[in-house]
């Protein structure tokens, strides 16, 4: 049985705009074990993110956010938002997408680093500096006693995203959230990033949660996929199965979307129309005004429940595919 | 896809630039062949840097554009490739080299004859939000190439020629009184395309045009420019660092690195048989949706980062990332041989590094110490 890190029921989070009420996720459930990786995936405005902030407590201030969510079997939505913090710093680490939001640019690196280790792990300024080189060291940063004392600026994006992943893994934390870390880098950037983490993974056990919308990188970090549309999840299960046979007409058309050098020549099979606005979401499914399957008035006027399909396999649709791909 | 032969055949054996130590030159056009609509030759936009070196952009590239097709170009960041895009367009001054337009050497152009220029030569940018005038409505925007270039002088029938560069597009002709905001990331792409194709120019210089695009509407993007390459026999310039979209879209790929172009031939020639080691490593690096092939894939991880091009390593610019370098990179810059038809690589053991990187376990070299600048 392995041991559960992260998990979250029934999320739900409502952000107020001028426009009115955008309901951002609409009853999201996951969880995420010990040495796991979950990705989420989607396209802008699909929640992804979004469900990930809120349950961790970083949601903006205007958000609405209910729901059930567990970080190591305790009760984040009953503690007080002092406790959460402190929770937050001890256990969880985040890599975004830029760098340079989550670095100062008038400290040191290596300073930015030592910071969570005094913080939380009770540690001298000296120790903690020892232990920034050893993490700069760790995430593959070269020269590192020399490196610690280097500026934001000084390091280029990709070890600036290094320095970044240095910073969440200095409390040895349960939990590493990377949302977006390698879409800021080039692919041979991107390549050193994932095998990285997934490094770091094996060696420490981290649990990780992998948001992206790059299938491709889903494909080679993760271990269980949620597919999210119009802040709801509409497929999830474990990777091979998502991928082998998308049952949901979103996934399969995200997957077919993407150029196949098997398939050159022709055109693509695109998507019409643009991801759903979440200030004008329909009633029924979400993604029934562009889906190709096309279905009937019940996708307009009734949301499909998740169904299993497969073990451990679910897909929100009326039309399942039955097929491989 | 056009095939492999109607695009490369004829080329002379060998055929390379005069200036030979600028990396694999894209061969021109034989006589009777596809003509050229662009030519770059040993372009070199150098920028300067205050209390340094000049950051060598683009340093010494040499290509050629032909009627009809759509050439890519991959490279990572500061490979220099969106650089060598604007000077086709004069919008950075070439620090050496001629850029060739419909047979007219544009390199020394005044600023008046640019107007000319940017007819012939329109560009679609990576950020449609970036590159519209927020405060025009998009008829206004469409509009304006046809008001500076003073091709229809009426406004009802700028109006009418609006409404039709909308409909090429796909946008219905109410869109044109709409202001950028009130459209999606796709609409907006749309105009930008709308807008370059206005001045019926000779050329399209298109800089990462689906980068910041959400995924299930970058094949609506994709599939729209070769309609309208089809239709309206456009020739495109593809710059993008998505070298499956490039490997989709074009009828021949040259590959970035650092200022110099490493490799070039047909997308089949390149993503099947890379002959440059960068290419290959590009390559390898590349997710691909599926966890069976995936898990079992070896990826060849190069160590460190793109060195600063103020100051490029010696010889081979490749060489410090190199998994297969020898000492003897440091040397000479290597010339480029062709390895097949239209195929040429810039390496020096071309034919030998490529299937050595394959066959040795990937061993990640130590990074060079050095801040190194995050690129452009």
């Amino acid at each position: 049985m392995t041991r559960e890190v992260l998990a979250i029921e029934e999320l739900t989070v409502t952000l107020g705009t001028r426009r009115g009420a955008a309901r951002a996720v609409a009853g999201v459930d996951w969880s995420v074990a010990a040495g796991q990786t979950f990705a989420l995936v989607g396209e802008s405005g699909s929640g992804k993110s979004m469900s990930v902030l809120a349950a961790t407590g970083l949601a903006p201030r205007t958000a609405r956010v209910t729901g059930r969510v567990r970080l190591l079997g305790e009760e984040l939505t009953a503690v007080s938002p002092q406790r959460r913090r402190r929770l937050r710093g001890r256990h969880v680490g985040f890599v975004f997408q830029d760098p340079m939001t989550s670095l100062n640019p008038v400290l040191t690196v290596g300073r930015q680093v030592a910071e969570g280790c005094e913080e939380h792990l009770g540690m001298t300024r000296r120790q903690a500096r020892d232990r920034a080189v050893e993490l700069l060291d760790l995430v593959g940063i070269p020269s590192p006693a020399q490196r610690v004392d280097a500026y934001p600026h000084q390091f280029s994006g990709g070890m600036r995203q290094r320095a970044v992943i240095a910073m969440a893994l200095a409390c040895e934390p349960d939990l590493l959230i990377a949302d977006e870390p390698t879409t800021a880098l080039d692919v041979t950037t991107q390549a050193q990033i994932v095998e990285l983490v997934a490094d770091l993974q094996r060696r420490l056990g981290t649990a990780v949660v992998w948001i992206t919308h790059d299938l491709g990188v889903v494909a080679g970090v993760a271990d269980t996929v949620a597919v999210m549309y119009g802040g709801r999840i509409v497929e999830q299960g474990p990777v091979d199965a998502v991928f082998a046979a998308p049952g949901h007409p979103y996934t399969r058309a995200l997957l077919a979307a993407r150029p196949d050098p098997a398939h050159a020549g022709g055109d693509l099979p695109a998507i019409d129309g643009s991801p759903p606005n979440p200030l004008d979401l329909p009633a029924g499914c979400a993604f029934w005004p562009r889906c190709p399957v096309r279905g009937d008035a019940r996708c307009a006027d009734e949301l499909p429940p998740l169904t299993e399909v497969a073990p451990g396999h679910r897909v929100r649709t009326f039309y399942p595919a039955r097929e491989a791909r | 896809m056009t095939g492999g032969d109607a695009t490369t055949g004829g080329v002379r054996p060998g055929a390379t630039t005069p200036h030979q130590p600028t990396g694999a030159a894209v061969p021109g056009p034989p006589a009777g062949a596809a003509e050229s609509v662009a030519e770059l030759d040993d372009l070199r936009v150098w920028f300067p840097a205050r209390g340094g070196p000049p950051v060598r952009a683009v340093d010494g590239v040499s290509l050629t554009v032909r009627r009809g097709e759509t050439l890519g170009l991959v490279g990572e960041s500061g490979s220099g490739k969106s650089t060598t895009g604007l000077a086709l367009l004069r919008l950075v001054d070439p620090t050496g080299g001629t850029i060739r337009v419909a047979g007219e050497d544009v390199t020394g152009w005044s600023r008046r004859r640019l107007r000319a220029l940017r007819r012939r030569v329109a560009m679609v940018f990576q950020d449609p939000q970036a590159s519209l005038d927020p405060r025009l409505t998009v008829g206004a925007s469409i509009a304006e190439p046809l008001i500076v270039h003073g091709l229809v002088d009426s406004a009802p029938a700028r109006r009418r020629r609006v409404a039709e560069l909308l409909d090429l597009v796909g946008l219905r002709a109410e869109l044109a009184g709409r202001h950028p905001h009130e459209l999606s990331g796709g609409q907006r792409q749309r105009v930008g395309i709308a807008r370059a194709l206005a001045g019926e120019p000779d050329l399209i210089v298109l800089d990462e045009p689906i980068a910041s695009l959400d995924l299930s509407v970058q094949a609506q993007i994709m599939n729209l420019l070769r309609r309208l390459q089809r239709e309206l026999t456009l020739t495109y310039l593809f710059i993008a660092h998505d070298l499956a979209a490039v490997e989709h879209m074009s009828d021949r790929v040259a590959v970035m690195y650092l200022g110099r172009i490493v490799e070039t031939g047909t997308p089949a020639q390149l993503y099947r048989e890379p002959a440059h080691p960068y290419t290959a490593a590009l390559l390898s690096a590349i997710p691909v949706a599926d966890p069976a092939v995936e898990r079992h894939r070896r990826r060849i991880i190069l160590g460190g980062d793109v060195p600063s091009p103020a100051d490029p390593p010696s010889g081979c610019r490749f060489r410090t990332r190199c998994p297969q370098a020898r000492p003897d990179c440091a040397e000479q810059d290597p010339v480029p041989v062709e390895v097949g038809p239209g195929h040429l690589a810039a390496c020096r053991y071309v034919g030998e590094a490529v299937p050595a990187m394959r066959a040795d376990p990937p061993v990640p070299r130590p990074a060079e110490p050095g801040p190194h600048p995050a690129g452009t």
